[in-house]
């Protein structure tokens, strides 16, 4: 070993058993006794359970009586415990950044079965980290202050859930929505499961409670255009798009579209699927919130040719809240975390030709039907065919975009329910033969089995099997005029024919199709599936790798209502503990430019994944943005002069610990 | 080889056989669209569905002498208009690419048999390669005549779009209508598309494959066509010979001509009533000679 930097050296090494899970595999005993013959090693014990407070108290004493000043642990895994052990060094009055820890449960006992090779191996670890410690530096935790305002991006429930309860508790909440209206996809729906709650009358007040809130902005049709800074300080840019409408002026009296040019609706309705027309000037609901109406550039008149009559202008003459000039503007706003609640699409089950969604007019997905079993629907609530008639059979088929291999494999979770509900619904409203066609039934939730049992006992059919195909050729004449589902009832071994007047698909849930360049925006990750990616998938699944970002709701993966509220929740309350703390501690294993070596060629600007690297135009060199840091290596590793280096991993440390692991070669 | 012929022709068995019609139609379908094909000199059977389900290597291996053959003729395109022989190239090719064991077989057996290596020869189906090659635009502009009130089925049986997807959507095929559409004829939408003819069922297990060609032609009645336009022929085979005994089973008086899109196209092309093999129909006689041999002056020329 070579000079010593840091005074006298004195290294103690805490060999862990962790109960069976080390020691079975690994001879403890006989590593502490040779990390006692290692140079520099002042005291190395075994002990059961390090972790524990005994375990704990054993370094503290050594570190007091033993005046030990380096610590390595050799236990489990840093992700799980190396807070714990630098805890305990800083409350003996070590810097915590002395110590190392040595994964051999892991990284050895878990993986191997040959004992003696395992205990080697262990002690290759154990070496490594002796030499490395050795040249560790006493480090500082820095803390940056914390906004206490919060952004909200989405407007659906999980949106409106977050924003209302960081709202709540003081703090002020930008609520972001890119459609006119917030209320997102449970608006559309018409009673949730199990207890079929009408979904408006649940939502509504909640709509409602976010524009009176004092606390909370709220801008529709609005979108995030740039994000900057980080945890504590994000600079956020947000476009708000014209909507040809003063919001401050408009009271939402309508009389503008009764006055339309256009006397009947002619332009899909997007809030009712296309299943109704509106007007160029609408207001997507009755209850949308705000309840301003807005104006479609695409189909208004004056709009697109300058050359209409403009009676929506006489209409409110009085109020002058339609402003055909207004131009889109940008609001900067800083904010100290962000809640994003994107939320998903729907699966377009024209990528299942099969079955034969817009081919044939009577098939259906869940989305459309909720609207057509709505009271405030295109049909008023009456559940009709295309062609005006009341069906006498409906079938539902499951899984359609989910537990599909050439579609989506994931479960999209709503759907077994979603289905019962409107199985329920449908014999309800029309009387009708419902067949619900399934691979299996998952409906696992509080009061959701029992819904099931329900909807069983009030005579739906339930049809076990993938459907091959709806077709619409007759084999005899009961099948003349209607759809048939071809599927193979695996219960009873049979290929059936069901004649049906109408197929509902029940569609799966998937990502926004603009949700890569939501993560991007925001420099968060996605999982495979494309949905946003959490901190960990059972201890943070509302943080994000990004401090300072929340997900919330379904844009994380497919949830049902209670889960999105719920996720919604934890996600304001880490907000709201973050900007109650007022600050945050960095990790201090960031990188940093040695100026005096800056060649100022700038190659590691682009390679940063977090964008901390920016240029000093007056230095002419890179500056790094310890904030934004996240100690990943790759510009210290690809700097060409090496004038980059990062704490806790500086080229003394690393070779030494190479060359520790890699002695036993010599 | 002639330079102009782009196309190696594979007859296989049937159009041979049972299915000459079609090989008459195509002759003079691609000639009309001056289009010659060359038929593979030396060929052999193509190892069919029966051959690849006892043993797949031998099948491979049968299908694979085809395409080394059109390889050292250095054509790149090579014509199966029968739906068996082009699923069973295509499904050898496949094989090769996929399973190192038999593509190590195959490759010793071509050595042994002194035949080149198997890459870059195209099977091609003559329903894909009259709408890819030729082109819908270039079908309208040749067609001299057109069939005045006649509706069409268009039917595809089961092994030309599945599982490849080359030939036409697997799922919700068009093409054929969209050429039978472009010279001139009235397609009625036909969901049974793709749906089984019974293939060889009718050999072997007669009343089921019976049924499977009455499933199909009653519902093409159903829906108003006349005739039933295929690009196989077994299905043609099928739907054409069982007729009579359809009739006497059922009572119903079903009598339907069953047309190679190859007929029918060429016709409109400008084709002869024996040169495009017509006079070969045994259900619907009577109305493939009104239709077809009607005297000039009475045909609508475009």
């Amino acid at each position: 070993m070579s000079e010593q930097k840091n005074g006298e050296v004195r290294i103690g090494v805490y060999v862990c058993h962790c109960g069976a899970n080390i020691a079975d595999t690994v001879d403890v005993k006989a590593v502490a006794e040779y990390a006692a013959t290692l140079p520099g090693v002042v005291i190395a014990r075994d002990y059961k359970y390090m972790c524990s407070d005994p375990g704990q108290e054993l370094i503290q004493e050594d570190i007091h009586n033993l005046s030990i000043n380096r610590v390595v642990v050799a236990a489990c895994s840093p992700t799980l415990h190396e807070n714990t052990f630098r805890g305990a060094a800083e409350r003996a009055g070590l810097n915590p950044f002395f110590v190392q820890m040595v994964n051999i449960r892991e990284h050895d006992s878990w993986v191997h079965s040959d004992r003696e090779a395992a205990t080697e191996k262990a002690k290759d670890l154990v070496r490594a980290a002796v030499r490395r410690v050795y040249f560790h530096k006493p480090l500082e935790k820095r803390r940056v202050p914390i906004h206490s305002e919060v952004l909200v991006v989405g407007g659906g429930i999980a949106g409106i859930h977050a924003a209302l309860t960081v709202a709540n508790s003081g703090k002020r909440v930008y609520l972001v929505e890119r459609e006119p209206t917030i209320g997102g996809h449970m608006a559309q729906y018409d009673k949730t499961f199990p207890t079929l709650d009408c979904a408006a009358c649940i939502l509504t007040p909640k709509m409602s409670a976010v524009k009176a809130h004092p606390n909370i902005t709220l801008w529709t049709y609005s979108e995030v255009v740039s994000v900057d800074g980080s945890v504590g300080d994000y600079k956020v840019v947000v476009r708000r798009k014209p909507r040809y409408v003063r919001e401050d002026l408009c009271v939402g009296c309508l009389q503008c579209i009764d006055t339309c040019v256009f006397k009947e609706p002619k332009f899909d309705d997007e809030f009712n699927l296309g299943l109704s027309k509106r007007k160029p000037i609408y207001i997507p609901f009755p209850q949308a919130t705000p309840k301003v109406v807005v104006v479609d550039p695409e189909a208004c008149i004056q709009l697109k040719t300058g050359k209409c009559k403009k009676s929506c202008l006489e209409a409110c003459v009085e109020r002058g809240a339609i402003d055909f000039e207004q131009k889109e503007t940008y609001e900067e706003i800083h904010v100290g975390s962000i809640i994003i609640a994107t939320g998903f699409q729907t699966f377009d089950p024209r990528r299942l030709p099969q079955y034969g969604y817009g081919r044939y007019p009577n098939v259906y997905t869940t989305l459309e039907v909720e609207r057509l079993v709505n009271a405030s629907g295109p049909t008023g609530g009456q559940v009709v065919t295309r062609d005006g008639r009341i069906p006498k059979s409906v079938g539902i088929i499951l899984c359609v975009g989910s537990r599909d291999e050439n579609t989506n494999r994931w479960c999209s979770r709503v759907c077994c329910m979603t289905s019962l509900k409107l199985a329920h619904l449908i014999k309800e409203h029309t009387g009708a033969e419902v067949f619900i066609f399934y691979i299996d039934m998952r409906a696992a939730g509080k009061g959701y089995e029992e819904f099931y049992q329900r909807v069983l006992n009030e005579g739906v059919h339930f049809v076990r099997g993938r459907v091959a195909e709806i077709t619409d050729w007759a084999l005899d004449p009961s099948e003349e005029g209607k759809l048939v589902a071809r599927v193979e009832d695996t219960n009873t071994g049979f290929v059936r024919r069901i004649p049906l007047d109408m197929v509902v698909l029940a569609v799966g849930l998937e990502p926004q199709p603009d949700a890569l360049n939501v993560q991007r925006l925001f420099g968060i990750g996605c999982s495979l599936d494309g949905f946003f990616l959490e901190k960990h998938p059972k201890l943070a699944p509302a943080p994000t790798y990004t401090d300072g970002i929340f997900i919330a709701g379904v844009c994380h993966g497919p949830k049902d209502i209670p889960d999105t509220v719920m996720q919604a929740g934890y996600a304001a309350a880490e907000a709201i503990a973050l900007a109650d703390t007022g600050y945050f501690e960095l990790e201090p294993n960031t990188a940093y430019v040695v100026e005096e070596e800056c060649s100022g060629c700038k190659s590691c600007i682009p390679l940063c994944p977090y964008q901390a690297i920016t240029f000093n135009e007056e230095k002419k060199k890179a500056f790094i943005n310890e904030v934004l840091c996240k100690g990943c290596g790759t510009c210290v590793a690809a700097c060409p002069s090496g004038s980059i280096k990062q704490n806790l991993f500086e080229d003394e440390e690393i070779f030494s610990e190479i060359e520790g692991v890699l002695a036993y070669a010599q | 080889m002639q330079p102009s012929a782009k196309y190696l022709y594979y007859p296989g068995c049937s159009l041979k056989g049972t299915g000459i019609a079609y090989e008459e139609s195509l002759l003079t379908t691609f000639r009309l669209l001056e289009m010659p094909v060359k038929e593979l000199p030396d060929w052999n059977c193509c190892g069919a569905t029966t051959y690849m389900s006892i043993s797949e290597e031998s099948a491979t291996l049968l299908a694979a002498r085809n395409l080394a053959l059109a390889r050292q003729t250095g054509s790149k395109d090579l014509l199966a208009p029968c739906n068996a022989c082009y699923l069973t190239l295509r499904k050898s090719q496949e094989m090769v690419a996929h399973y190192p064991q038999i593509a190590r077989q195959t490759e010793q057996f071509l050595e042994q048999a002194g035949l080149p290596r198997l890459d870059s020869v195209r099977v091609r189906h003559p329903l894909e390669v009259l709408y890819n090659d030729v082109g819908l635009q270039r079908l309208r502009e040749l067609t001299v005549r057109r069939l005045q009130g006649v509706r069409m089925a268009s039917y595809y049986g089961c092994q030309a779009v599945r599982p490849y997807g080359e030939v036409d959507d697997p799922h919700d095929p068009t093409r054929m209508d969209e050429i039978l559409k472009a010279v001139g004829v009235e397609v009625v939408e036909y969901s049974l598309k793709t749906k089984c003819c019974g293939g060889p069922l009718t050999g072997t297990i007669h009343d089921a494959g019976v049924r499977l060609n009455y499933i199909l032609l009653k519902e093409a009645v159903r829906r108003g066509a006349q005739a039933i336009v295929t690009i196989c022929p077994l299905c043609q085979f099928n739907l054409d010979a069982y007729q009579a005994e359809i009739r006497k089973q059922t009572g119903e008086p079903i009598d339907m001509p069953i047309l190679y899109l190859t007929q029918v196209v060429g016709w409109a092309l400008g084709g002869e009533f024996r040169e495009l093999g017509l006079h070969r129909a045994i259900s619907g006689r009577k109305l493939v000679e009104q239709w077809f041999t009607a005297k000039k002056e009475a045909e609508t020329y475009v």
